[in-house]
């Protein structure tokens, strides 16, 4: 392979990868940007649980909404999307040994999303955009507001096209074999979602920017929320995508998990690309808008579609990763895989964590509050964030923070400080998320308001008395809510000293457990020789269905239970109210 | 014939293109089941079930909605709680809500068992209709008006709480629905009712 010299590599001392330095730097740029704005997010959370615990109730009714509003931009939209930009840096060029495209520009769509940023955070701390996260107009914020969001969702749209023409790229300099990866096939999926989500985010911005400025008299309420929700919904399938990506690459990294087929990973994320982005109708099931025929085709993306590739990943990514340990020697029983893993690994824990919550609890509710007339129920109710912190936070954060114990040593060359912390971590945050889900939710089947500063209602003209199992809901919520901000807060300090304090290392001592390194670096998951003739054994027809993972069988089979148990039983709760029609 | 046991940080040499093993593809139907499953139980509830947020729906003038709304309290109105019209139209009627900041309006007062064509709409910014303790939740949006047919099932001294963030005075938008058993109210704002609502 031709390589030009102005585009100076490393080699890496654990994967053999080449790493352009250039590239390198973006990824770090975009992962300490990513970070800046969790902890911006993660104290906003705090006032925002101690508020909704209504024992408590620290922050006024102004800033209460204040503060919901910047959570909902420094999480859902900064701390995300900035990972993710790292996030295709890094798949595109580390995992493929390629140079970037155009860097430099690289480092302007940067600047511009910094900048958008920032505008929004003035915006917002300074009171002129008390509009929350949605900004359903005819609420108007300052126009800065709104191009703020223009100015960050340019600058994510360019580095996407960057990670597809560093694709091209990679392919044309033949900087690896046969087809790309899994997990870069997984981040080209988040890419392409991303592709429509921000065509999205223009089309409902641009407009309501003008609008702001005068040039236009009015905003459809309605086609606000229809196209806004195209942006709002679809960003966090981006999340799905590269989490999942993720959980492929953490799989491989801390026990060797293998790809049972391609075919069928593959086509589950173009199932995404095809059918995901319609989930934008979740949010408009009660709404006067659409009609049934709209609102159940597109709730379903398509015949539950999106659903079906989730649930191929579900099984997938256990599997693999069953195999993987059953080809290295742990073959005792249905789960002596499981339960010999690395468990104080965090890359290991923070990706079963991720993937179990993300599963029963995330997608379950998903599915279910997302049905046209279960929604009835829970339109706007706690069980709303309930479900969507399961998916995004125990789900998507959670694996972030996993690939980031690998980021640190493998891009950044520090080790992981406050090693011992680092290894609780994923638990203290799972858990305590869990918790704030938990409280959320049943809180929620209780009728309590999302985005609400007083369900004591103590300045209503008539009173609502919730039932007492309410507040002890909220509570548990609120303490979940501190350990889970504990953890994150946890998350921070590691990754900030790691960056800028920690330690250096090149070289990983293989077999040794060196302080402040993750498991799957000194101790890599390497599959033995023979692992081909092992897999056509444990593939053998006359060893059936059970063959080779029998664990995952029987961890899926318990999914499909409780998907069901959960499912009806809301249809059953929807014939208590009133006939609607 | 399997692929080379290898991860998803590999790229793939060759064709991958190949047979999936049995537990998959079982794996796979049975989710796709599961999916049709879940496809066919909302056009089914349309079908058989009670609950559906159908409704008819169309655009209409905010201020002429507004004014629609005034008129229908007038017509009706029984009573007055707190400075605003009890307004109880005949069973069948065209029921008349608006939602403005930070106000439900009129309170109504409906008949258990009687079918009502339920009307919602806003004069100003989006607000949220979630019927407490029950909670049935509907969006309301500025310049639509969604008419739902609903038939109240229990009496009670029901309240609606605004579910939509619309301002600074959102937490204090509480609205008020009496559903009467058979013309005689079981509950009225001076006797705490069975459903948490009660006088203050």
């Amino acid at each position: 392979m031709t390589v030009p010299a102005q585009y100076p590599f490393r080699t890496c001392g654990a994967t053999g990868h080449r790493i352009d330095r250039a590239a390198e730097r973006l990824v770090k740029v975009n992962a300490v940007a990513a970070v800046v704005a969790l902890l911006v997010g993660a104290i906003a959370a705090l006032l925002l649980v101690l508020t909704r615990w209504q024992a408590v109730h620290l922050l006024p009714a102004v800033w209460y909404y204040r503060i919901l509003g910047v959570h909902g931009m420094n999480m859902l939209i900064f701390f995300i999307i900035f990972f993710e930009m790292a996030v295709l840096w890094f798949a595109g060029t580390v995992l493929l040994d390629s140079r970037p495209a155009a860097p430099k520009y690289g480092w302007f769509n940067f600047a511009l999303m910094l900048a958008g940023s920032l505008l929004v955070e003035a915006m917002q701390w300074s009171g002129r955009a008390d509009v929350l996260f949605t900004s359903y107009p005819p609420l108007k914020a300052h126009p800065l507001f709104y191009l703020g969001v223009i100015f960050f969702a340019v600058g994510a749209l360019g580095v996407v096209g960057q990670f597809f023409a560093t694709l091209v790229i990679a392919k044309r300099e033949k900087t690896y074999v046969g087809s790309m990866p899994l997990v870069v096939y997984g981040a080209m999926t988040a890419a392409v979602i991303a592709v429509i989500t921000l065509v999205h985010g223009a089309a409902v911005y641009i407009p309501t920017f003008l609008w702001s400025i005068g040039l236009i008299p009015a905003v459809d309420p309605e086609v606000y929320r229809l196209l806004w929700w195209a942006l709002g919904h679809s960003s966090q399938q981006i999340n799905v995508a590269a989490m999942v990506a993720i959980w492929y690459m953490l799989g491989a990294l801390t026990v060797g998990a293998v790809v049972l087929n391609e075919k069928v990973s593959r086509s589950a994320f173009v199932l995404y690309i095809l059918f995901i982005s319609m989930a934008s109708a979740h949010h408009l099931l009660v709404d006067p808008g659409f009609g049934p025929a709209w609102k159940i085709v597109n709730t379903s993306y398509f015949m539950y579609m999106a659903v079906l590739a989730s649930m191929v990943h579900g099984f997938t990514v256990p599997a693999g990763m069953e195999l993987g340990m059953r080809l290295r020697g742990y073959t005792d029983g249905l789960f002596g895989w499981l339960r010999r893993a690395p468990w104080g690994d965090p890359g290991f824990s923070a990706l079963v964590l991720s993937v179990v919550v993300f599963g029963f609890f995330g997608g379950i509710t998903g599915v279910t509050i997302g049905t046209e007339q279960i929604n009835i129920t829970v339109h706007n109710t706690l069980r709303v964030p309930g479900h969507f912190h399961a998916t995004v936070v125990s789900g998507t954060a959670m694996a972030f923070m996993g690939a980031t114990y690998y980021l640190l040593p493998l891009v950044f060359q520090r080790k992981v400080a406050f090693w011992k912390l680092a290894k609780m971590q994923p638990y203290l945050f799972s858990i305590g998320m869990l918790m704030v889900e938990m409280g959320m939710t049943f809180a929620g089947s209780f009728g309590v308001p999302r985005r609400h500063w007083d369900i004591s209602f103590s300045q209503a003209p008539f009173d609502v008395q919730f039932s007492p199992a309410v507040d002890l809901f909220l509570a548990v919520m609120g303490i979940g809510g501190i350990l889970a901000v504990t953890g994150a807060l946890s998350f921070i300090a590691i990754a900030v000293k790691s960056v800028f304090f920690g330690e250096k290392v090149t070289e990983f001592t293989l077999g040794t457990a060196m302080e402040g390194v993750p498991q799957g670096l000194t101790h890599p998951p390497v599959q033995p020789a023979n692992a081909d003739a092992l897999n056509e054994a444990l593939h053998a027809p006359e060893r059936g269905i059970a063959g080779a993972t029998p664990g995952t069988l029987v961890l899926v089979a318990v999914f499909l239970v409780a998907f069901m148990l959960y499912y009806f039983t809301n249809w059953k709760l929807l014939t208590f109210l009133w006939k609607i029609g | 014939m399997l692929t080379k046991v290898h991860t998803g940080l590999d790229p793939v040499p060759g064709i991958w293109w190949r047979p999936a093993h049995k537990a998959e593809r079982v794996w796979v139907a049975i989710a796709f089941g599961w999916c049709m499953v879940l496809f066919a139980m909302m056009p089914l509830w349309h079908w058989k079930g009670g609950q559906n947020p159908s409704g008819v729906r169309r655009r209409v003038d905010p201020k002429a909605y507004y004014a629609r709304t005034l008129a229908f309290a007038t017509q009706y109105k029984v009573g007055e709680d707190r400075g605003l019209p009890i307004v109880a139209p005949p069973p069948g009627a065209e029921v008349y809500l608006v939602g403005l900041t930070f106000q439900w309006y009129p309170i109504l007062k409906l008949e258990r068992g009687k079918e009502y064509t339920l009307h919602l709409s806003s004069l100003d910014v989006n607000h949220g209709f979630s019927l407490f303790p029950l909670s049935v939740n509907f969006q309301v949006v500025p310049g639509y008006d969604y008419a739902l047919r609903v038939t109240p099932t229990a009496a009670g001294d029901l309240r609606i709480i605004c579910n939509e963030f619309c301002g600074i005075g959102h937490h204090t938008m509480v609205g008020r629905v009496i559903v009467v058993d058979g013309g005689t109210p079981v509950a009225d704002n001076r006797r705490p009712s069975i459903l948490g609502g009660g006088d203050r």
